[in-house]
């Protein structure tokens, strides 16, 4: 694992220069990239409490014929149409082997379309796990088993699969209609084409109605069931016990027993059908990694963000208001946040993006650490408010989970090209901080510091996520809430001396004047005012003199953020420079190209505006600057522009991560290096 | 906050020391009167009023008003108020916008903020036009009119503020006019002491643009003939002489009759605002498109029985609490499966 808490153990921490901020640089496991979907255990529940069984290994060894393998890592996907319940298969996997103390990276990947037409191309949906004994950073570039659902899941994914990889097929889908559905002629289970694959044909339809039948229910409810019997024989196959899917099982269908009796009798099956027919020779056991010490729990993006606002208020004393307006893939910060409502947090759904945030500007005015959440288009629809936000100087902020683009785009893919809409899209000179979270755990530590900065200088801040942090998730380790400093608030109560733009002198913000409070009435608006009184003026020195202070103000936060220190080499040939969720390909990749010997540095950028002040100092270090990006090379753009470095960009703009081969053959490729290391 | 405790407020405490820039003769200036003289009735704290608006002539209403005031971005107003009533019930918060203001740009967040029954008076100066950008046509602008963006004659059907204020089920809607003052003054107290959403749509005269938009309605010799004065329980009678009346017909629907000849007021609707369907202000809002018949002024609807939305919010947030209990957030995040590496 990287990136432990403790700042002694080495220099690599992504932002982690300076002492300023305690519970940011000390708290923050800044650990990288994992991803997962919905965690099934999502659910806020008050439980608590260490989970009852802490080693989840299976109890029962296989059979004295098979052969366990201990192995240090693996990749699995799980793939098939979008009604098999493929992100709810790998999630359970994903909790499994994240509760026995595997290290995990996870990428779920999945249509747009609720339910494209079963058994098509479009209709596939995928969850792509990475487990490890050791440090992970990505979900893994070529894939060790395939379980395929559907001819359409094979064709999809079969070429990720490594020669010799195992691969689970429900061959019950392979009739000549499945295979017309996938534009498919021949099976590929009797062409050969699969034969440098352990390939391993299983009747997953019959064999799970085999096993419910006697429960009396009709034959679709059985067939939902057998994404269960897969997941069972993954258990088998990597040496895990199936408890605690069983448990949430018990939680998820309490009350449908008839549909959890189903389940857990389909998981079993899948589980003795391996033992009993010794299908694979040889299983496989990971064991666990060596994770910083303390208390963990799987975290998503929007999970942590949801949770880093519900502390951010807490800390502030403030009520948490959110206006949101349903798009993918924030909707999930909605939908946790309004769960919450016994933390004092309104949540809104606004009938479009523009009252989203227009409420929250309001809510904001009258004292609540407000917020919105949203997407590329929705950010789009937000963008005159974000000017009426800067103009009043209020408190906010702004999330943006970004996916693909333009217009409508790739919703459920992921994208980092909303950084410039961020730093620039607004009418006229409105400048705002940005923040952008690293990793899925990140999120609650970028939440935090957005909302400090927000209520400190009194200003709008925008956080960017994306879709692949958003439903991805890690291994979390959870602060103690007593180490998370208060974040202070002051609103202005006397009327004697009192102007509603008479700004603080260190950070330039302007009181907070809530209505309600006798003898502070004032106005305030999108109308250009005179510094001081706030009163409407058009005087054109006024303004340059308010549009140079608000800039000031947003300049001023850097003071307020601590420098970044390079990871790996701190000078050399190569720095790699990141923002965002790409942050663990590219550590994967930088710490393999050190490891054969290349001088490489990696900056990552959890500030973007303002940049960490000695960014400009750190890219003198190295001979060339490489700012790998999932956009068109928009943090190449500003680099270039701010610091006239002559850096080169990595573009890929599919909607997916990058690999981490990808990147290691472009590292190569600017510092010279002939072939192929891998 | 006790009533015995409130200072003795005045006009002159609702006033700011802002210059007032509208058009000399604007009807805003009315309207702008009766909002301070009525305030100092309603027995709040003037800290406790917030006034909210959009863009427009109209939305420069909070710079004039000695309250706490916001002037946002066009046609945002309804949502922004919302998010402050949200954020603190007790608020007394109040909603200046022009027809464009309401009606096209921001025409969701009003139609949502009244069928939400959020707990903010709305005040609709409605002068059929675009003022402060000198002369356009307005949603409420009347078929084939001639502005400057349609010299040829306007293609839109107009919206009648009314009906769509009654038709998105507001609890209380109302229509008064920029120089009858004293109904003025009346309909806006009516208005402020309803709980739920309040809608008035004001008559406002744009002297630069559309000069005389409503002087059928407002000149001396015409008025009574066009105009019918709503009154909750009083027959609904119009004319010069008070000789016409409303009544019903045996299919539902309604029309003008002539008083004498055995017909009396007895035959007539008799106006009920607190009907707790919508139906029959619905029936009277459409009036006044029809030959002959009068446009009513008045309390179309008032009907409280409604909550307020934000008092719905809170009572949910209290109701969790004493399910679960305040929030702890070690707890949160603690939530589903932990496990402790040593």
């Amino acid at each position: 694992m990287l990136f432990p808490p403790s700042m002694s153990h080495c220099g690599i921490l992504i932002s982690v220069g300076s002492r300023r901020f305690a519970y940011e640089a000390i708290l923050s496991p800044h650990r990288l990239i994992l991803n997962r979907a919905t965690l099934p255990g999502g659910e806020f529940k008050e439980s608590g409490g260490l989970s009852q069984e802490m080693s989840t290994l299976a109890e029962v060894p296989p059979t004295s014929k098979t052969k366990r393998e201990v192995i240090e890592r693996a990749v699995i996907r799980f793939a098939g149409d979008s009604g098999d319940g493929m992100q709810i298969t790998g999630s359970q996997f994903t909790n499994t082997v994240a509760l026995y103390g595997n290290d995990i990276a996870t990428f779920p990947d999945y249509p747009a379309e609720i339910r494209a037409p079963a058994g098509t191309i479009p209709g596939v949906s995928g969850f792509q796990l990475h487990f490890s004994s050791n440090e992970v950073f990505t979900p893994g570039d070529a894939i060790d088993a395939l379980i395929a659902m559907n001819p359409a899941a094979l064709k999809v994914n079969v070429g990720d699969l490594k020669a010799n990889g195992i691969l689970i097929v429900n061959s019950d889908s392979f009739k000549e209609s499945d295979l017309r559905k996938a534009q498919m002629t021949v099976s590929p289970l009797e062409d050969h084409s699969l034969d440098k694959y352990r390939v391993f044909p299983v009747e997953l339809q019959r064999m799970t109605r085999a096993a419910l039948q006697h429960l009396g229910i009709d034959a679709k409810a059985m067939d939902r069931c057998k994404n269960f019997f897969a997941l069972g024989m993954c258990y088998w196959l990597y040496n895990r016990s199936t408890d605690p899917t069983m448990r949430w099982i018990g939680e998820k269908f309490a009350k449908k027993p008839l549909l959890m009796e189903a389940n857990k009798l389909a998981l079993k099956a899948g589980y003795s059908y391996c033992e009993a027919t010794e299908a694979f020779q040889i299983t496989y056991e990971i064991p666990p990694a060596q994770l910083t010490p303390g208390l963990y729990r799987n975290v998503s993006g929007n999970q942590a963000l949801a949770m880093g606002f519900v502390t951010a208020a807490q800390k502030s004393g403030l009520h948490l208001f959110l206006g949101s307006y349903p798009i993918t893939p924030a909707s999930d910060i909605l939908h946790e946040l309004s769960q919450y409502k016994n933390f004092g947090v309104f949540t809104f759904q606004a009938e479009d993006e523009i009252a989203a945030i227009t409420s929250a500007i309001g809510a904001s005015y009258a004292g609540s650490l407000a917020i919105t959440t949203t997407s590329g288009p929705g950010m789009a629809l937000k963008t005159e408010a974000l000017g009426l936000a800067v103009a009043t100087e209020i408190p906010l902020v702004i999330c943006d989970i970004q996916r693909g683009g333009p217009s409508t785009g790739l919703p459920t893919k992921t994208e980092q090209a909303d950084l410039l809409q961020a730093l620039f899209g607004r009418n006229s000179e409105a400048p705002i901080p940005v923040l952008a979270a690293a990793t899925p755990g990140d999120c609650f530590w970028i939440a935090l510091e957005a909302s400090r900065i927000a209520l400190k200088y009194m200003i709008p801040v925008i956080v960017l996520s994306d879709g692949y942090l958003a439903n991805g998730a890690e291994p979390w380790r959870i602060p103690k809430v007593e180490d998370i400093p208060a974040i202070p608030v002051k609103f202005a109560k006397d009327p004697v001396g009192f102007l509603p733009y008479r700004r603080d002198p260190q950070t330039l913000a302007r009181p907070w004047a809530l209505p309600g409070t006798p003898g502070l009435e004032h106005r305030i608006g999108g109308l250009e005012k005179q510094d001081g009184t706030g009163n409407v003026n058009y005087e054109p020195l006024n303004h340059e003199n308010m549009v140079r202070i608000r800039a000031a103000k947003v300049a001023a936060v850097v003071q307020d953020i601590p420098n970044v220190l390079p990871e790996g080499d701190p000078s050399g040939d190569l720095l790699v420079v990141s923002w965002g969720s790409t942050a663990g390909s590219i550590t994967a990749a930088v710490k393999a190209a050190r490891a054969r010997g290349c001088r490489i540095g990696h900056l990552h950028l959890r500030y973007l505006n303002p940049l960490p002040g000695n960014v400009g100092e750190i890219l003198k270090r190295y001979k060339k600057v490489l700012v790998p990006e999932l956009n068109m090379g928009q943090l190449l753009w500003v680099l270039r522009a701010k610091y006239l470095v002559d850096a080169v960009g990595l573009n890929k703009i599919q909607g997916r991560p990058f690999k981490q081969a990808e990147l290691e053959q472009k590292f190569d490729e600017m510092l010279g290096i002939q072939g192929n290391h891998r | 906050m006790t009533t015995a405790t409130l200072p003795q407020l005045t006009k002159k405490d609702f006033q700011t020391d802002q210059e007032v820039r509208w058009c000399p003769g604007c009807g805003d200036y009315a309207i702008l009167s009766a909002v301070q003289s009525v305030f100092p009735e309603l027995g709040i704290r003037r800290e406790n009023f917030v006034v909210v608006s959009g863009i427009g002539c109209s939305s420069r209403f909070p710079y004039y008003m000695n309250t706490y005031g916001f002037h946002s971005i066009h046609g945002r107003a309804p949502a922004v108020a919302t998010g402050v009533k949200i954020a603190n019930p007790e608020l007394e918060v109040w909603v200046a916008m022009g027809d464009s203001d309401a009606l096209a740009i921001g025409g969701n967040h009003t139609i949502h903020m009244l069928r939400r029954n959020v707990g903010i008076k709305v005040l609709l100066f409605n002068n059929r036009i675009y003022g402060l950008t000198k002369g356009q046509y307005s949603p409420t602008s009347e078929f084939h009119k001639m502005t400057k963006s349609t010299p040829y004659g306007s293609p839109d059907r107009p919206f009648n503020p009314v009906s769509l204020a009654i038709g998105s089920e507001a609890t209380f809607v109302a229509r008064s006019v920029d120089v009858f003052q004293a109904h003025l003054k009346d309909t806006l107290k009516h208005a402020a002491a309803h709980k739920g959403s309040a809608f008035i749509e004001i008559l406002q005269n744009c002297n630069i643009f559309n000069d005389g938009a409503w002087f059928s309605l407002t000149e001396k010799d015409v008025r009574s003939e066009h105009v019918l004065q709503l009154e909750h329980g009083k027959p609904l009678v119009f004319g010069k002489n008070r000789e016409k009346g409303i009544r019903r017909k045996a299919d539902g629907d309604i029309e003008v009759v002539q008083l004498g000849n055995g017909i009396t007021e007895n035959d007539l609707v008799v106006h009920d605002a607190h009907h707790p369907r919508p139906s029959y202000a619905f029936l009277l809002s459409h009036m006044e498109h029809r030959p002959g018949f009068p446009t009513p002024i008045g309390v179309f609807r008032a009907w409280d029985d409604l909550p307020r939305y934000e008092d719905v919010m809170k009572d949910q947030l209290q109701e969790v609490i004493s399910k679960r209990g305040p929030g702890d957030l070690n707890k949160l995040l603690r939530a589903g499966d932990i496990w402790e590496v040593k």
